[in-house]
């Protein structure tokens, strides 16, 4: 991937104002080479796939701390299938029950980061699945 | 504070001291080549007279209940009576909030504390779709005075004050509140309580944001100005550094953004007509109680002086009660675990101590599980009673001020009001805190962002995280929040509109339009529509169509 920057987009779906650690995981992907685009709050599902494509981003990395992943998160997996971009690569974080996640990845999203995550683990996720 | 006699010749006793120390270094370093709190202040070995030599006492520290407040801003304090004990509170329907709130007053809680759920608190109804997947979920649902009412059965509002974490729409929810207690037999100038109606950091720290600064701060002006007739005891304004801190700031940064809002509103509220000595007692302030325990103590104390001066100084208030700076804490939120819980039990009492060392009006003890789900009831409960422990049995409480005096707090004091007064100077330069809302981002977000890579780098240890790892069992007994709560409310909301007199309804959103767009208060047309079940996103959305919408500027 070395030639290739790996492009991209972090998001906050839904009505969730917690953008602490959506931009630590932005700045730390920038800091790690990759071109980081922030959508800042109060995205749409419709508005953050749009986004992605127009952006032309490998990863989608959605923030919510709200409780309202599961009406947020899957919906953004299915628009970029849609639109013929099943390959990029989306990855959830926030406050998210445990039990939540197989529902999660089961609908598409690949892995899901919990508080106490390293921003290294997140890096190196992106790095060996982004294809 | 010292004569100079004395402080000569402790210096020649402190330069003995400091070749011990130093052949003691040589033998047995120090556990690190520096140490610093979490602001970054550089921690000596010991502190002496001769780090406070500078202090004058009745200038800088006074006697509690005195100007400038550093010990407190009662005589006798936690002596006369504790701290009000609030719990930040709501999930799902009103009901069932209202029967969490039933239950703390049960537990001996003395005040309450409303958490709204998101679109409420950007002024959206349940039924509309942007509010999808979010009713009910950070805290209660409120669409019309009906659900208010539920919220509010059975509870003493002649007795009991009450906290409503709302910003841009606190015009509402506070008319809403005002309506219920007149039902209730409770006249205006009988209540008490908070709203935090703080536009300023949700633009940049919080995000609940509605309307852009100009129209916002009208709204917040027309509230101090009904309030100062209508509600005499309320508390109009919570000015929050806890949520600019939970974003990632510093302490100095907590003290220096908050206060540069309140300047802010302070100007607005002197432009708008008013007299400061008419508006200033009743504001209020909101903190954080963060890890570094000397420097929270610290900064509450530098926070009230600092703003003591602030309010004699460049607004000229005489009122003592306009120069007393009177703050709710809550526990840092931000630096609970999601690995080994219970251990988050011990953090919040720590910093539960350092708000009442601080000299906190009153408290919130967050809940050992709120990094995995909001809390269960009996997460809740030990929280409430890790606070009844600190007033109750370890007898802090029982003399005002304990820590002050103290070389090293006396002097972190001192250096955290520096520290903030210089950012402060720096956004006056900027043209005020609504200048400065993208400058302050920046700088949280590299505070933030600098935390993190020490918690990576192992310079901050954080036990669970980095250090003393262990397998654990998954969590049992989280609070989920009922799924159906999202379409019982948008059904209950049908049946209001059903039930109300919608022509009046119409009439009064009407007036409101027009009003919006003259400099009348709008609080007395807020509370007519209100008290007809217009509801929360009707009034909002009137109000969007006329001041248009913040749009946020992307800053990371």
């Amino acid at each position: 991937m070395s030639n290739n920057t790996i492009r991209v987009l972090v998001a906050k779906p839904g009505l969730d104002g917690h953008d602490r650690g959506a931009k630590v995981i932005a700045q730390a992907l920038r800091d790690a080479g990759m071109e980081v685009i922030y959508t800042g709050l109060r995205q749409t599902p419709e508005q953050i796939v749009e986004a992605a494509l127009q952006e032309d981003v490998k990863v989608v990395a959605l923030s919510s701390l709200s409780g309202a992943h599961l009406h947020l998160f899957p919906p953004v997996v299915e628009g970029l299938r849609q639109r013929g971009a099943a390959d990029i690569l989306v990855v959830g974080g926030g406050v998210i029950p445990d039990e939540d996640i197989p529902e999660l990845k089961q609908a598409g999203i690949k892995d899901v980061f919990g508080p106490g995550t390293t921003t290294a683990k997140v890096i190196e996720f992106i790095r060996d699945n982004v294809k | 504070m010292y004569d100079q006699s004395f402080l000569e010749k402790f210096r020649e006793t402190k330069a003995q001291f400091d070749s011990k120390l130093d052949a003691q270094n040589q033998k047995r370093p120090e556990r690190q080549a520096e140490f610093s709190t979490d602001a970054g202040m550089s921690i000596k070995t010991v502190y002496t007279p001769d780090n406070n030599s500078g202090l004058n006492y009745d200038k800088d520290l006074g006697l509690p209940g005195s100007y400038p407040f550093t010990r407190g801003v009662q005589p006798n304090m936690y002596r006369g009576r504790y701290w009000t004990m609030r719990q930040y509170a709501g999930f799902g329907s009103a009901e069932e909030t209202n029967n969490r709130f039933h239950y703390l007053l049960e537990q001996g809680q003395t005040g309450l504390s409303v958490a709204f759920d998101l679109p409420t608190q950007i002024g959206y109804d349940s039924d509309q779709s942007i509010s999808r997947g979010e009713v009910g979920k950070v805290g209660v649902a409120i669409d019309s005075l009906k659900d208010m009412e539920t919220l509010l059965a059975g509870l003493p509002m002649d007795k009991v004050s009450t906290s409503m974490t709302i910003n841009a729409p606190a015009a509402v929810l506070l008319a809403m509140y005002v309506t219920v207690a007149e039902k209730q037999g409770v006249t205006p100038d009988k209540l008490n309580g908070t709203i935090q109606n703080d536009i300023l950091k949700e633009y940049v720290a919080r995000g609940t944001y509605i309307f852009p600064p100009g129209p916002s701060m009208r709204l917040i002006t027309d509230i101090f100005k009904y309030c100062a007739k209508n509600i005499p005891s309320w508390n109009t304004i919570s000015i929050s550094g806890y949520h600019i801190r939970e974003a990632g700031s510093t302490a100095v940064q907590e003290v220096a953004f908050t206060l540069a809002d309140g300047i802010a509103y302070v100007k607005a509220a002197i432009d708008a007509g008013l007299d400061v000595d008419e508006f200033a007692p009743r504001l209020s302030f909101f903190f954080n109680a963060h890890l570094n325990f000397f420097e929270e103590v610290a900064k509450f104390r530098a926070a009230r002086r600092l703003w003591a001066r602030i309010m004699k100084e460049r607004f000229g208030a005489k009122n003592p009660k306009s120069l007393m700076l009177r703050f709710h804490t809550q526990t840092a939120g931000c630096t609970l675990t999601a690995q080994q819980p219970d251990v988050n039990i011990m953090r919040v009492a720590y910093q539960a101590l350092s708000a009442v060392l601080g000299g906190t009006q009153s408290l919130h003890t967050n809940s050992r599980d709120e990094a995995l789900a909001l809390p269960s009831e009996h997460s809740v409960l030990i929280a409430l009673r890790t606070q009844q422990v600190v007033g109750y049995e370890i007898g802090v409480a029982d003399t005002v001020d304990p820590l002050g005096g103290s070389f090293f707090v006396e002097n972190l004091t001192n250096e955290i009001e520096a520290g903030a007064a210089k950012y402060i100077e720096k956004i006056d330069e900027m043209g005020g805190a609504p200048q400065a809302i993208e400058y302050m981002q920046k700088e949280i977000h590299s505070s933030a962002y600098r935390y993190q890579q020490d918690i990576e780098s192992g310079k901050k240890a954080v036990i669970g995280v980095n250090q003393f790892l262990m397998e654990e069992p998954k969590p049992e007994g989280l609070l989920r929040v009922d799924p159906t709560v999202g379409e019982r409310q948008s059904a209950s909301l049908a049946k209001v509109k059903a039930q109300r007199d919608n022509n009046k309804v119409q009439a009064l959103l009407g007036d409101l339009r027009k009003a919006a767009g003259t400099d009348e208060n709008l609080m007395p047309f807020i509370i007519a529509a209100v008290k007809e079940y217009a509801t929360l996103g009707e009034i909002c959305g009137v109000l969007r169509e006329e001041f248009g919408e913040y749009k946020q500027q992307i800053v990371f």
